[in-house]
């Protein structure tokens, strides 16, 4: 399996993307936002970062990039594509996941190890989690408010479609706790915490076990391989 | 080169932590008197060819769909540099508009 991480000017997390990509068993291929090329990749992940310098709008103009145009096309087949923070503000400005981000409630950078609940399980990129699983995953981020009008988070929570739920509290002011949202047909996911930094023991979050042993987001990464294998 | 200028609001019912965080600034130099700061953005669109209704529509497009996003904000002004919402010579109120949709 091969799963593109795309890179953009001002992405941070490309890099821990792939690694969480080839810890899970895949292929890990560099994509890069000005071209038109997917090179044929299983599955997409849209990094976390800083892409334009937070320009106009988190994630705006990178939602306009060349590669954008063919990540929309995949979405639409079903090839899998997960967005973390930046990229899920991206997947958000490109209308492929309804609603948008903005700036915390509490107006500062947040950066901690969050619990969620896994919320939809059924997801390509949330299969491998049990149901109502709790997991802590880091959660760095400035404008992860997530926010839609009362009709829309009506339908998702109607719909089954929040895939992520902060608990414990919530660190943004987001509507209902949501985190993380998939579309209708569960290929696209996007989430504002960061399961690529929580893959490997002694560089994820403090678990009761052991300091830096948590590795809860390499589900989402193995999730989304079964999903192809099961595809294919 | 003419220039339309974009305005673009957060939503009213969203939270403005930018707007709220000058407005907390203002009551701590005791200005308490203003009670409320809303942050939006202005754009300057420099174009070539002439100031007409078509390059007016054509921003107004452009506006709503990229320089702002439905979800979190409204467009509240399109209009040329000095106010007019319709080409010098047309027919129109030289007012901005006050919603999106709202001028001709």
């Amino acid at each position: 399996m091969r799963i593109g991480v795309v890179t953009f000017p001002g992405s941070l997390d490309d890099r821990d993307a792939q690694r969480a990509v080839r810890m899970a068993g895949a292929e890990a291929v560099a994509l890069w936002h000005g071209e038109h090329d997917l090179h044929g990749v299983d599955a997409i992940v849209l990094p976390g970062g800083f892409s334009y310098g937070d320009y106009l709008r988190a994630g705006a103009i990178a939602s306009l990039s060349p590669i954008m145009a063919e990540v929309i096309v995949a979405a639409n087949r079903g090839v899998p594509v997960l967005g973390i923070c930046n990229g899920f503000q991206m997947l958000a400005e490109a209308h492929l996941l309804p609603g948008g981000l903005i700036r915390n409630d509490h107006g500062t950078f947040i950066c901690r190890d969050q619990r969620l609940r896994v919320e939809n399980t059924s997801t390509a990129w949330t299969n491998g989690f049990s149901d109502a699983a709790e997991i802590t995953i880091p959660l760095k981020n400035g404008e992860g408010g997530f926010v839609a009008d009362a009709e829309t988070i009506a339908r998702l929570e109607g719909e089954g479609r929040v895939a992520f739920r902060y608990l414990g509290m919530n660190p943004n002011g987001s509507i209902n706790d949501i985190a993380g949202v998939t579309n209708a047909r569960g290929n696209v996911v996007g989430l504002m915490p960061h399961p690529e930094h929580a893959i490997e023991e002694g560089f994820g979050p403090d678990t009761p076990a052991a300091m830096r042993s948590g590795i809860d987001g390499l589900t989402v990464f193995t999730s989304a391989i079964a999903a192809l294998v099961a595809a294919a | 080169m003419p220039i339309i200028v974009v305005e673009v609001m957060p939503k009213a019912e969203l939270l403005d932590p930018q707007g709220k965080a000058v407005a907390g600034a203002l009551a701590r130099l005791g200005k308490s008197r203003f009670t409320g700061v809303r942050l939006g953005k202005r754009f300057e669109v420099t174009f070539e060819g002439e100031a007409d209704d078509a390059s007016l529509a054509e921003v107004r497009e452009l506006a709503e769909s990229i320089l702002s996003n439905s979800v979190i904000e409204d467009v509240v002004s399109v209009r040329f540099e000095g106010g007019a919402t319709r080409a010098a010579g047309a027919h129109a109120a030289e007012t901005p508009v006050d919603a999106p949709g709202s001028a001709a």
